[in-house]
């Protein structure tokens, strides 16, 4: 903490006294993201309302050697604004303006602390929105979106944050404002807009974000299909696809899920399947009655044991909301829940849940699945009581396990929730060395004194070694009373 | 040809910091800033990897020609929905390195939104992966799309993978007859609308849509457009600029703006394309007002072809941005031995 009064006085400098935070009373808000389990005081709290404040923010640590972790609203899965203990926490949460929005042309310039919701109300009466939809879309902002390249439930159609930003607008560690993308539909030189987007706050502060809006469909309706077998579930998700069919959105949830959210929110799910699949269709009238009636008939001949088309909006709405609710649901009926992200190749689904099974077996812990079936990202949700040390322990060899699964039938780690603090033992497994060394070089060429974010998203070759020094194949650690980082 | 040959061939010229030109089927040698370097040919490393329709990927190795990739696809009711030009035997890895998409960019997307992954050869001869066959993958820097148009500066795609989507069961080329500034109206009118529109062109007084999509959609949306239906092989010739309007001695110019940007006025003849975000312009002009009214219009002006002509053929960077593509650069290529030149001259 020493470091603490001299960096918040150079701080004070520019900042009013109430944008910077050292207190611990005051910077403990700032502790954590959404995942609770990884928790840290940040040294100071800055909170910039202007781009030439973050410039200043940024220069000023750099001058010092300071980290500077950025944060959005704090709703990220993976610990990925988990601030440094001798780091500046900054908080973009001031930039709160949606600077316009170009009906024309459909796009809004928006400031990074905009929630994502907000994009689309401010979008709404020109008959446009904003496409990512992330389950926390009411409280995450643009910003945070931008670091993690967020998802929803309607990516397969409609792409994720990469798809659907046109330009970024930020500072890098030295303070110097750079450009990602254009108004137009690319920009000259390599695409730095995708390598930002995504990169978890590692290569620059964002400031500006111009999102491309689409028009709102007229219409959309949802199947809500049961199957008494998760696998025939799955098959018919290959099958819908395979009859050229592009849902608006597909998901899957089993019955350890359903029943969990249905005590919840009542959303009309049936309790006795298997697995229930949800399958939405939007675009004109025309186009969704074609398209639920080419479902249909594929659900029908993939074994779906009952089929409820939603007959207005409340309806698809509330089938929508069990869904939607599915992490807090979780809450209700467990002390506490730890979401994993892996996506893996729809084909080997099947496999993958026999696995979890076994898992569940094995570690005596609960592990529900909720699934963006249409795009092969699973979100198992393992059960624990964190006040149980022992319990906590088994969750993290439970998801590492499960993580390795699906780096091991050809997936990824993370679909959308990014890396973080949470996943980056599991990074070097996904990637060779050679492979990390890379994008630690693609962080140096940004940022080569490793301020901005340090520690998340990509580990060090040293780390990779250690981790598999205590790395067992099958999960058991060769000294489990030995913390893990 | 074996990936392992390629990278002793890429480690060589590493050591010996002898520039390597990497190369497909030629179809864009013009592309770019003048290619150097001895040729390695990557049309021997070919063939389509894995392809499996129901879980919309494919993976092909980069000397697979275009032309079979986009067969294999047709035969299962899929395609490529960027569009990509061929410009003659186009290659998977030239498409990607490329980076250029066609007619349906600006309803579908980029080929950099389609590409979920990349297996490259780097400036040291080493063989790296990022992303991979999923939908969705944010584990590590997005590598795969920092590539997507890299003109192989980066490294060589040795393979890549492309998401895929179903071939749209119907659609209808419409024409019109409008003024520069009612077209542009139009396009981004429709484009903020819920209608199928696929692509779009205006050229002199002439706007041409396609509808794609369910039947009932584009019988539907029809009515809305208006205009005489004509052929759809015009997308075809748009794509290839095998169309008139692409004939004649001056330089092509490749301008990209935001959608709604007013007419731009520049001299010479011009074809507007995707809802008004690409203008093409047939002008002998200067490159300075090219790129100025690009740039007033939120964009940038690219030489896209021309013969001898000594403007740079991408606008240039500012200082910071160069200072990052350099260290990027440095990162993948430290020998500076790929493709030198062809995008700026200092990468």
């Amino acid at each position: 903490m020493g470091k603490a009064l001299p960096v918040a006085k150079a701080l004070l400098e520019f900042l009013p006294a109430r944008a910077v935070l050292h207190e611990e009373e005051d910077t403990r808000p700032y502790e954590c993201d959404g995942l609770t389990a990884y928790r840290q005081l940040p040294m100071v709290v800055a909170l910039p309302e202007t781009e030439e404040q973050v410039q200043r923010v940024l220069q000023t640590c750099a001058a010092l050697g300071v980290p500077v972790v950025p944060r959005g609203a704090g709703t990220g899965l993976s610990g990925g604004a988990l601030p440094s203990g001798d780091g500046v926490l900054l908080s973009m949460a001031k930039f709160m303006r949606v600077l316009r929005v170009d009906r024309l042309a459909r796009t809004a310039v928006v400031q990074p602390g905009v929630r994502n919701a907000a994009i689309s109300e401010a979008a709404a009466p020109f008959g446009l929105y904003y496409a990512p939809d992330p389950s926390s879309q009411i409280a995450c902002t643009i910003g945070g979106n931008v670091a993690e390249n967020s998802g929803g439930v309607h990516c397969l159609k409609y792409g994720l944050t990469v798809h659907n930003v046109l330009r970024v607008r930020g500072f890098t560690i030295g303070g110097e404002v750079v450009d990602f993308g254009s108004a137009a539909p690319d920009a000259p030189g390599y695409d730095l807009l995708a390598l930002a987007i995504g990169s978890e706050g590692m290569l620059a502060v964002v400031t500006e974000v111009t999102v491309r809006l689409l028009p709102k469909p007229q219409c959309a309706r949802v199947i809500m299909a049961s199957f008494d077998d998760v696998e025939k579930a799955g098959q018919a998700v290959a099958a819908v696809l395979a009859a050229g069919i592009i849902p608006a959105g597909l998901e899957m949830m089993d019955q350890p899920a359903t029943r969990a959210v249905e005590q919840y929110v009542g959303s009309g799910y049936d309790l006795e399947a298997a697995a229930i699949l949800l399958c939405e269709s939007d675009g004109t009238a025309e186009e969704v009655e074609d398209e639920i009636a080419r479902t249909k008939a594929v659900l029908q001949g993939a074994g779906a044991t009952r089929m409820t088309v939603s007959r207005d909006e409340a309806e698809r709405l509330r089938f929508w909301s069990g869904r939607k609710a599915a992490f807090p649901a979780m809450g209700r009926v467990s002390p506490d829940y730890y979401c994993m992200d892996g996506t893996i190749p729809r084909k080997r689904l099947g496999e993958v849940l026999t696995f979890i099974a076994e898992m569940e077996r094995k570690y005596g812990l609960r592990c529900p699945n909720v699934f963006h079936a249409g795009d092969g990202n699973l979100h198992p949700l393992i059960l624990f009581d964190a006040s149980n040390p022992d319990e906590l322990h088994r969750t993290e060899l439970f998801a590492g396990e499960v993580l390795e699964k699906c780096v091991a039938v050809g997936g990824t780690i993370t679909g959308e929730h990014g890396v973080g603090v949470e996943k980056i033992n599991q990074m070097c497994i996904q990637f060779r060395p050679d492979e990390l060394e890379l994008f630690l070089a693609v962080k140096r060429a940004f940022d080569p004194a490793g301020l901005l974010n340090p520690g998340k998203a990509v580990p060090t070759l040293a780390r990779c070694a250690e981790f598999g020094r205590m790395h067992v194949s099958g999960g058991r650690l060769p000294h489990p009373e030995l913390p893990r980082f | 040809m074996s990936l392992v040959a390629l990278q002793e061939r890429i480690r060589a010229a590493a050591e010996r910091a002898a520039p390597l030109r990497l190369r497909g089927g030629g179809s864009k040698d013009f592309y770019g800033n003048e290619p150097r370097g001895e040729i390695l040919d990557t049309r021997d490393y070919a063939g389509i990897v894995s392809y499996e329709p129901t879980e919309l990927v494919v993976t092909a190795r980069c000397g697979t020609a275009l032309s079979v990739l986009e067969n294999t696809l047709k035969e299962k009711g899929q395609c490529l929905p960027f569009e990509p030009p061929h410009f003659g035997a186009a290659t998977v890895g030239g498409c990607v390195a490329a980076g250029l998409s066609g007619p349906r960019r600006a309803s579908a997307g980029a080929l950099r939104d389609f590409l979920l992954g990349t297996k490259i050869v780097d400036g040291r001869g080493r063989v790296l992966s990022f992303g991979g066959q999923v939908m969705k993958n944010v584990a590590g820097y997005d590598v795969s799309r920092l590539l997507a148009g890299s003109l192989g500066t980066l490294g060589l795609i040795a393979e890549a993978s492309l998401k895929v989507l179903p071939v749209p069961p119907a659609d209808l080329t419409l024409r019109l007859e409008a003024s520069e500034a009612r077209a542009l109206d139009l396009m981004n009118r429709w484009a903020g609308q819920p209608l199928p529109v696929s692509a779009s062109a205006w050229h002199d007084g002439a706007l041409t849509v396609r509808l794609s999509g369910a039947a009932p959609a584009v019988r539907a949306a029809a009515g809305t457009i208006g205009g005489e239906p004509v052929e759809s092989a015009f997308w075809a010739a748009l794509r290839e600029q095998t169309d008139a309007f692409f004939d004649g001695p001056e330089p092509l110019w490749r301008i990209a703006v935001s959608s709604a940007a007013a007419p731009l006025g520049l001299p010479g003849r011009q074809l507007i394309e995707w809802g008004g975000a690409q203008r093409w312009q047939k002008s002998a002009a200067a490159a300075g007002p090219m790129r100025e009214a690009a740039k007033r219009a939120g964009g940038h002006a690219t030489l896209f072809r021309s013969s001898g002509n000594a403007a740079e053929v991408f606008t240039p960077l500012d200082s910071v941005l160069m200072r990052l593509h350099r260290e990027l650069k440095k990162a993948f290529d430290p020998a500076g031995i790929l493709n030198p030149g062809r995008m700026y001259a200092e990468l």
